[in-house]
């Protein structure tokens, strides 16, 4: 984009100018920057109904949102005075840091913009990794995403319009005319890039007629279907139509029991000109490294699962009381009596005086209230899928149970937990639920057995079930899984090594989905390339050991699952 | 308030517009969950339902809705028994809501400004007699679901917090959407939802443009849109209100019933409580239908519905569990 600095960029500008003319239809724009002077320049010059900002924090209380009671004004008046919340009025909403939005404020949001009262969302994106963006629920409905990486604040275009174009535009877009092939052209060509959700084209179709507005057309033309695809489609895109004939690319795994449907565009009509045109037109301003941006897009989505609003998240059983601070009084938080009476105590004589009533009243001011406040840290579960089958016993069974041991000593230390589980002949047997008890532990590995066959499949599953069942207690699981490969009992009532594999891979697969770190140590006698794929699956890492002792997996682990 | 989208301008998604007038014809079938991919008219639906569901009378300024004085809850304020037609009230339970927002709370304003000890009802006040939609519920803490389980089921909300000791109705449908990508949803809240559905992007290209072209004239004019499906909508209304007049005579012989315990043994689904949502959905559809008597044929149309969430969970079989279910049908019926 550097390269380019001849011509101004223009997308930006001409985004924010599509919103100011229709903000109910298009939602809102992701900004993707940090705070720098090219995003002050790009957020200066905000057209007329946009420039109405309010800006939003991602900790904003239900109260700020909505209307709440303004406390300060009904103490001080002795009646109930109410407070306009934010989404009241149309707005332009401008969160920060929205990486952080937590979904229960991607929902609120996204409930304000399906009612389409005329609010326009600002989502200032400030992630520094590619996971770190903001919720999909509320970046799908906004039409546009920006990305300021690489662009300086001189190279950003001036649009010519004035307050009296937007003006007209408003007043036009109600009678602009979007024609049918135009709608047919926006969904074939949303579904070439491999954009499943019904709003791109929606929000495509909406800016196509924002942008024939401005310019003062009556009909949707071409170059405006253009400009709406760029602006829309081209950071939506999945796939480039232009690989649809080699889908050995690494794709990103599609949507539950939903075939891709490029399939019926290769073999059926030919979409008409008009679609080519877009396409080629979203083409050109592609992305660069689309496969890179989609493993992104892969591992946000399991981030996304592990960080969502369930037990996960709060948990105060390890919850450190942490000094009270001023705050507002409301549903979510706890008022600190004692610190909010000691912070109102200096003031009684003074307040008295001034409000002239008797000694034995209190008088707090909302000022003096305290909030108490919790340091929430959630236990991190260890849970060690031990394989014990034949092949694996004899040699590395014991280094395991040694493992095992040494990790629970330093968790003792750290206040982690391990769990253990075994699997050999034909299923999977949890050896030793999640536990800090270190007798307990050494009894039960004594007494672990050996032998069979590999049913690695039912290991993976049976570690995946308890990895859920902790995460929903509200503490973070890990998994090391031990094994030496070779998958060779399938679950029942199938067999085979061959169904062994698959069943291995498909429960891998689920395994990633939940976005718990997974270790995978090979502890084959080479290393083996099928488990180095599997543990790629898994979203994990892959440490063969030949040859290791109960230290060196102890290391491994612990350098593969840090935190 | 804003125009809705009709809910009869939705394309496709068939089983979720069944299922979801099913619920209205019959309350008591207790709720729809809707899993699917983003951008497949969840939300849009529900809120849909909003305009579409009969209107009810209630008691102007009741807090819960209450029909008649005797249902009034008795903390609530003395008020003279004025009806009121009022739409059926759908309300959303966001995310992230606190506890006292959704079971009600002390009156903190009235509390500050007057001394007094009053209740200040929450939302679940607020949806009986109506739907409760919870969007993204499977991301919802889990000690709000709890909660929002046990009222649903009791029917009941009882507050015990903060020195009051409240209880009054709340009567309501659930509606949970969610998007599976980002979350399961409990096996302990899944079976509490009477239906559930799964719902996908259209694929054929000819559905998913004539849903752009109808949200696009629904864009450009609201009003003459609403005004073009008006009477579809009207029919569907009167097709639930002579449903439910109907559902109380229809008719489930005892091979129906025999039908249902055997399908449920087939699929191997916890409890009883498949076998009983079934017959009440196939009960509910025999209404809308306009037919007296529940016959295999409805049982077969509500199966994958009733069923497919109650199944022991096997991730592997990718082909999702409502096919299952028809398959299992398909054997049992044979």
């Amino acid at each position: 984009m550097i390269a380019e600095d001849a011509e101004p960029w223009v997308a930006g500008q001409l985004a924010l100018a599509l919103l100011a003319v229709d903000p109910a239809g298009l939602g809102g724009v992701v900004l993707r920057a940090r705070a720098s002077p090219v995003r002050d320049a790009c957020l200066a010059g905000l057209p007329p109904p946009l420039d109405s900002v309010r800006r939003i924090a991602p900790g904003i209380a239900d109260e700020q949102l909505y209307s709440g009671i303004d406390l300060a004004a009904t103490l001080a008046m002795g009646r109930l005075i109410r407070s306009a919340g934010i989404l009241a009025r149309p707005a332009t909403l401008m969160l920060c840091m929205a990486e952080r939005c937590p979904p229960g404020l991607a929902a609120r949001l996204g409930q304000a913009l399906d009612q389409r009262a005329g609010h326009a969302v600002i989502a200032l994106d400030e992630g520094a990794e590619p996971e770190e963006r903001a919720p999909a629920t509320l970046t799908d409905r906004l039409a546009f995403r920006l990305d300021l990486d690489g662009i300086r604040a001189a190279d950003l275009a001036h649009l010519p319009l004035s307050e009296p174009d937007f003006a007209a535009a408003r007043e036009r877009l109600s009678s602009v005319i979007v024609p049918d092939e135009a709608l047919v052209a926006l969904t074939v060509t949303a579904l070439r890039f491999g954009i499943l959700s019904l709003r791109a084209p929606t929000m495509a179709a909406a800016a196509a007629r924002a942008q024939a507005a401005l310019m003062g057309r009556h009909t949707v033309a071409d170059e405006d279907l253009q400009i709406a695809v760029q602006l829309v489609y081209a950071h939506r895109a999945t796939i480039t139509p232009a690989d649809d004939n080699q889908p050995d690319t690494p794709e990103p795994p599609p949507p539950d029991d939903q075939p891709e449907p490029q399939s019926d565009d290769n073999s059926g009509p030919s979409p008409d000109a008009l679609a080519e045109l877009l396409i080629a037109a979203a083409h050109a301003v592609l992305p660069p490294g689309l496969d890179a941006a989609l493993q992104g897009a892969k591992a946000a989505a399991g981030a996304k699962g592990a960080g969502g609003a369930g037990g996960k998240r709060v948990n105060r059983q390890r919850g450190r009381p942490l000094p009270a601070r001023p705050g507002r009084i409301s549903a979510a938080e706890k008022i600190d009596l004692i610190a909010t009476l000691r912070a109102a105590a200096p003031w009684q004589p003074i307040r008295r005086r001034t409000q002239g009533c008797d000694a034995d009243r209190l008088l707090i001011r909302p000022g003096d209230v305290h909030i108490r406040r919790f340091e929430e840290r959630s236990d991190r579960v260890v849970i060690f899928v031990v394989d014990a089958s034949g092949s694996a016993a004899m040699a590395r069974l014991a280094e395991a149970k040694g493992a095992v041991e040494l990790m629970l000593a330093d968790a003792y230390a750290r206040r982690d937990q391990v769990a253990l589980i075994a699997f050999r002949k034909d299923g999977a047997d949890l050896m030793l639920p999640p536990t800090r008890s270190l007798v307990q532990t050494k009894r039960r590995l004594a007494g672990l057995p050996g032998g069979g066959g590999t049913p690695l499949a039912a290991g993976l599953m049976a570690g995946h079930d308890l990895a859920q069942r902790v995460a929903r207690q509200g503490q973070s699981p890990a998994l090391a899984i031990l094994t030496d490969g070779r998958a060779c009992v399938p679950f029942p009532p199938r067999t085979g090594r061959a169904a062994a594999t698959e069943d291995a891979e498909k429960t891998a697969r689920l395994i990633a989905a939940t976005g718990t770190p997974v270790a995978l140590l090979d502890t084959g006698n080479r290393p083996t390339p099928a488990l180095r794929d599997l543990a790629m699956t898994m979203g994990g890492h892959y440490v063969p050991l030949p040859r290791a002792d109960s230290a060196g997996l102890t290391r491994a682990v612990e350098t593969a699952l840090a935190r | 308030m804003k125009q809705a989208f009709p809910f009869s301008a939705i394309v496709g998604q068939d089983a979720m517009k069944r299922a979801m007038i099913l619920t209205a014809v019959d309350p008591g079938i207790g709720g729809v969950l809707v899993f699917g991919d983003r951008g497949t008219g969840k939300s849009t639906a529900v809120r849909a339902l909003a305009a579409l569901l009969p209107p009810i009378e209630v008691i102007a300024g009741s807090p819960t809705n209450a029909a008649t004085p005797e249902d009034q809850p008795d903390w609530a304020p003395a008020l003279p028994d004025e009806r009121r037609i009022v739409p059926t009230p759908v309300i959303d339970l966001p995310l992230g809501a606190t506890e006292d927002r959704v079971v009600g709370a002390l009156d903190i304003e009235r509390a500050l400004t007057r001394g007094e000890k009053a209740f200040e009802p929450g939302l679940l006040a607020r949806a009986n007699r109506g739907y409760l939609y919870i969007d993204e519920v499977n991301l919802l803490e889990d000690h709000i679901v709890d909660l929002l389980l046990d009222v649903a089921q009791s029917g009941e909300n009882v507050v015990e917090r903060e020195g009051l000791s409240i209880r009054h109705d709340a009567r309501f449908v659930l509606v949970g959407s969610g998007n599976p990508e980002e979350g399961e949803l409990r096996p302990q809240l899944l079976d509490r939802f009477g239906l559930s559905v799964e719902v996908s992007t259209p694929e054929a290209i000819d559905e998913r443009i004539e849903v752009i072209r109808r949200r696009a004239a629904f864009d450009a004019d609201p009003k003459a849109f609403a005004a073009r499906w008006s009477g579809e909508e009207m029919r569907i209304r009167d097709d639930i209100l002579s449903a439910r007049a109907r559902l109380t005579t229809v008719d489930a012989p005892d091979s129906a019933l025999r039908d249902c315990a055997e399908l449920c043994v087939a699929l191997g689904s916890d409890g009883l409580r498949g076998e009983l949502t079934l017959l009440r959905t196939a009960k509910a559809l025999a209404a809308f239908e306009g037919t007296d008597c529940v016959s295999r044929a409805h049982l077969r149309a509500v199966a994958p519905m009733a069923l497919s969430h109650r199944l022991r969970r096997d991730p592997l079989d990718e082909a999702g569990s409502s096919q299952r279910v028809s398959r299992t049908v398909a054997d049992v019926f044979a």
